[in-house]
């Protein structure tokens, strides 16, 4: 395991611990070895999963018609017993199919999953401690960011938002944000219900009344949107004069001015130490 | 009306209902006699899904409201299209079950559940979209590829038959169609590798009349369409329910994309007779004529939909003609007698042709197909429109499709084929910051001119219905159920049922009063005045 861990510093190894791969091993009747998360047994995982699941979950694994997997949680696969299990014989009620495959091919396309959402490991220069002061304090974050369900509501959560980003997306985030607007919405999900991407909207009512926020939901006939206070406002789209969609706009300012280079790279490793834990 | 004509017409219904349903080809023939059924998948053979009612109108949609609601026993995808006999609506529900509604009321009759294996294996969900009747025999075809005769007065089985082994990738989704003593039944399964096949079964005994296979084998015409062993794995499923002409005696059935979807390598040649539309006698199974819309295809544009066939004037001059708004952006006029092509035209966008030629061929444009890197091409993997009903009213002339506005990037994968597994050989994704939408288009069904739109929030996965009313009813993926003017598309009333709409809507008479329904989330709606 060791050799494993030095060879491949990617979170794949160490989240399929021996614990892990022992129930993996009693779940497949098989003893798995370490040798499993070797580069050839990417490689090898990476070429089944092309095969098998790019159809539904995307190339980079990061979803379409399937869920995106390119994250460090997976919530039905909490650990490679349950994603084992998904594999071998599909979700019930779902269109994730059962597949066929070797002990070994499992294997091989289990640790090329994890290795999907593993974000990728740089250094940190910031202090986390000062970036939670300044996170909560100077930078005012929490008006619009929310943490385990306490903050804003008009941007992203962010409780375990450096399990999922990079050190290098967060100081883009806080320099530039609108480089880094989620462009992942609904576009090849096959039922639309919620978007996700925070789209500014500004509508002007029959009436006169303009109106701005971020679009929470919306349909051929309504539009509902959350303004500056949180208030949802919804609107028929025939009560609407005018209606504009603001694609690549983000309501968060630039901190490129607002902080000095070093308060953003302690903000950059507060926001990298949030990993969903309480 | 004096009283004795009105005893007469009070009586009539009285001594003339049958105790159960008798569903003569007869009756199916002449549905618009009957305009308060829905006897057959489409309402008619001739693939029209329209309703000669007109009690719900322009003048009074506006009132309509949910008469009751029926909530189905399993969680899936719900895309059934009722059968309405005699005051009685027949469904199926997912995986593979069918009940028996009172029209009036909502209240089940009889149920059929079917256990449904473990390791089943359907591409996109465990779904049913209807069934078919004959007599009083119901028959349902299940995602573990059997045919199934149900009594229609009690749910109980008549016969069971095995169409194939689901554990190589077939399954059945689509409602069979009844044409004389024979019940005509598609395949799914493209995605797994299977050699397609069209079947016919005594509807009497379940005994296999005929199977026309839609990958030629070694000594048939169109298998030098195909490398090597690639017809094996030929694909070309037959997985949505077709049209009838009984004065051609022919049938017109859709078949879908060639396996693997997207990697063509391994299949060098036209691949026939995937992505075409057969015309096939319905009595031996023999090919009469096939065009082929998208030859060696690598988008996995099934020509999988509803064929409708009317008469119309092309050019000068009246034609029988079968209509067909295609996944892959184009609508098609073919002479329905011969196949000849008569005109192409797109309905929605598309990038990967500078268009059709003389014969209806499209003239590809370089580098649109899937690449490592991924390439984005309209429309994307889910088509210009896809599995649902288009419907066409004679009256306007005009023919309604549900249209998606949608790109995907498409990915080179790896074919390696191993029987009940995935045989796709790559994949798709959407493009980021391009919000796809979709429309309701009606276009005049002899030249394929739009003449209006009605734009939907996100691409569409419900059918039309339109009615002598001069309505035309839809869905959206956000859960309304809605009516247009037919004549403007402008919009009259709405409804939010709070699922989405994945399923065809039908009209019917319950009560002396014409009622619509519609599959939506997990529930059968039925709206009335």
């Amino acid at each position: 395991m060791a050799r494993c861990v030095r060879r491949f510093n990617i979170q794949a190894c160490v989240v399929q611990s021996a614990s892990h791969m022992r129930y993996l091993a009693i779940l497949l009747g098989v003893s798995l070895a370490c040798a499993a998360q070797t580069q050839p047994e990417l490689d090898a995982g990476r070429k089944l999963f092309q095969t098998h699941c790019t159809v539904c979950h995307g190339p980079q694994g990061d979803g379409g018609k399937g869920t995106n997997l390119a994250q460090p949680h997976l919530p039905r696969a909490t650990d490679d017993q349950a994603l084992a299990s998904i594999i071998t014989f599909g979700i019930p009620g779902t269109e994730m199919p059962r597949t066929r495959m070797t002990q070994q091919q499992l294997a091989s396309v289990i640790a090329y999953v994890r290795s999907l959402g593993v974000v990728p490991a740089e250094p940190l220069h910031g202090d986390a401690q000062r970036g939670e002061q300044i996170y909560r304090g100077k930078g005012n974050c929490a008006q619009c960011h929310a943490l385990h369900g306490r903050g804003g509501t008009l941007g992203p959560e962010l409780t375990d938002v450096g399990a999922r980003r990079g050190p290098g997306y967060l100081r883009e985030s806080l320099t530039d944000p609108e480089a880094a607007i989620p462009d992942s919405f609904t576009s090849y999900q096959k039922i639309t219900l919620l978007p996700d991407n925070f789209l500014q909207v500004r509508v002007v009512t029959a009436d006169g009344r303009h109106h701005t926020g971020a679009r929470v939901n919306e349909d051929a006939f309504s539009i509902q949107i959350r303004n500056t206070a949180g208030h949802v406002d919804s609107f028929f789209k025939e009560e609407l004069k005018e209606l504009h969609k603001d694609w690549g706009k983000s309501p968060m300012p630039s901190y490129r001015e607002a902080l000095s280079a070093i308060e953003l790279e302690d903000v950059v490793a507060y926001l990298a130490s949030l990993r969903g834990d309480r | 009306m004096n009283l004795r004509a009105l005893a007469a017409l009070v009586a009539v219904p009285l001594i003339a209902v049958p105790l159960a349903a008798q569903v003569t080809t007869e009756r199916i023939l002449h549905a618009e006699r009957e305009p308060g059924n829905w006897l057959t998948y489409s309402g008619n053979y001739q693939g029209h899904r329209y309703s000669p009612l007109d009690q719900i109108n322009t003048t009074n949609v506006a009132r309509l409201k949910p008469v009751w609601a029926y909530q189905i026993n399993d969680p899936g995808q719900f895309e059934t299209s009722p059968l309405v006999v005699d005051g009685i609506l027949y469904i199926s529900e997912p995986p593979s079950n069918a009940t028996a509604l009172d029209a009036r009321t909502g209240r089940p009759l009889w149920m059929y559940s079917r256990p449904i294996p473990p390791d089943v294996r359907v591409c996109c969900g465990q779904v049913n979209r209807g069934l078919a009747i004959s007599g009083d025999t119901l028959y349902l075809g299940t995602v573990d590829a059997h045919l199934i005769a149900l009594d229609a007065r009690t749910g109980h089985v008549r016969w069971d038959v095995v169409v194939a082994d689901y554990t190589t990738g077939h399954a059945i989704t689509a409602a069979p169609l009844v044409v004389k003593e024979k019940v005509i039944m598609g395949i799914s399964g493209g995605e797994y590798g299977i050699r397609g096949f069209l079947d016919a079964y005594d509807s009497a005994t379940g005994k296999r009349a005929w199977r026309f296979w839609t990958v030629p084998g070694p000594t048939e015409p169109g298998h030098e369409t195909w490398a090597g062993d690639s017809w094996k794995t030929g694909g070309a499923p037959t997985w949505v329910t077709g049209s009838y002409d009984p004065e051609l005696n022919l049938l017109y059935w859709g078949t879908g994309n060639p396996g693997p979807d997207y990697n063509g390598a391994p299949r060098e040649g036209d691949n026939l007779y995937a992505n075409s539309l057969l015309a096939i006698d319905p009595d031996t199974g023999k090919l009469k004529w096939h065009f082929q819309f998208t030859p060696h295809d690598v988008h996995d544009w099934d020509a999988n939909h509803v064929p409708v066939l009317a008469d119309a004037t092309v050019r000068g001059k009246t034609r029988k003609v079968v209509a067909v708004a295609n996944r892959n952006s184009f609508f098609y006029l073919l002479d329905r007698a011969t196949g000849e092509f008569l005109l192409g035209t797109p309905f929605a966008k598309q990038t990967w042709t500078t268009g059709l030629d003389d014969r209806g061929r499209p003239v590809l444009l370089e580098g649109k197909s899937p690449s490592l890197k991924g390439t984005m091409v309209y429309p994307g993997l889910h088509g210009g429109t896809n599995w649902f009903s288009p419907s066409y009213s004679t009256p306007t002339g005009l023919f309604y499709v549900a249209a998606r506005e949608e790109a995907t990037s498409f990915y080179l994968g790896v074919p390696e084929y191993h029987p009940g597994n995935f045989f796709s050989a790559g994949g798709y994704r959407g493009i980021p910051g391009l919000e796809p939408w979709g429309a309701v288009r009606a276009l005049d069904l002899a030249t394929g001119k739009q003449v209006w739109e009605f734009p939907l929030h996100s691409p569409p996965w419900s059918g039309l219905l339109a009615t002598a009313g001069g309505l035309v009813f839809g869905g959206t993926n956000e859960g309304h159920f809605f009516a247009l003017d037919a004549a403007s598309g402008r919009p009259l009333w709405r409804f939010p049922t709070g699922g989405p709409v994945q399923s065809n809507p039908v009209s019917f008479v319950s009560n002396g009063k014409q009622l619509v329904a519609v599959a939506a989330g997990h529930a059968l709606f039925v709206f009335g005045e």
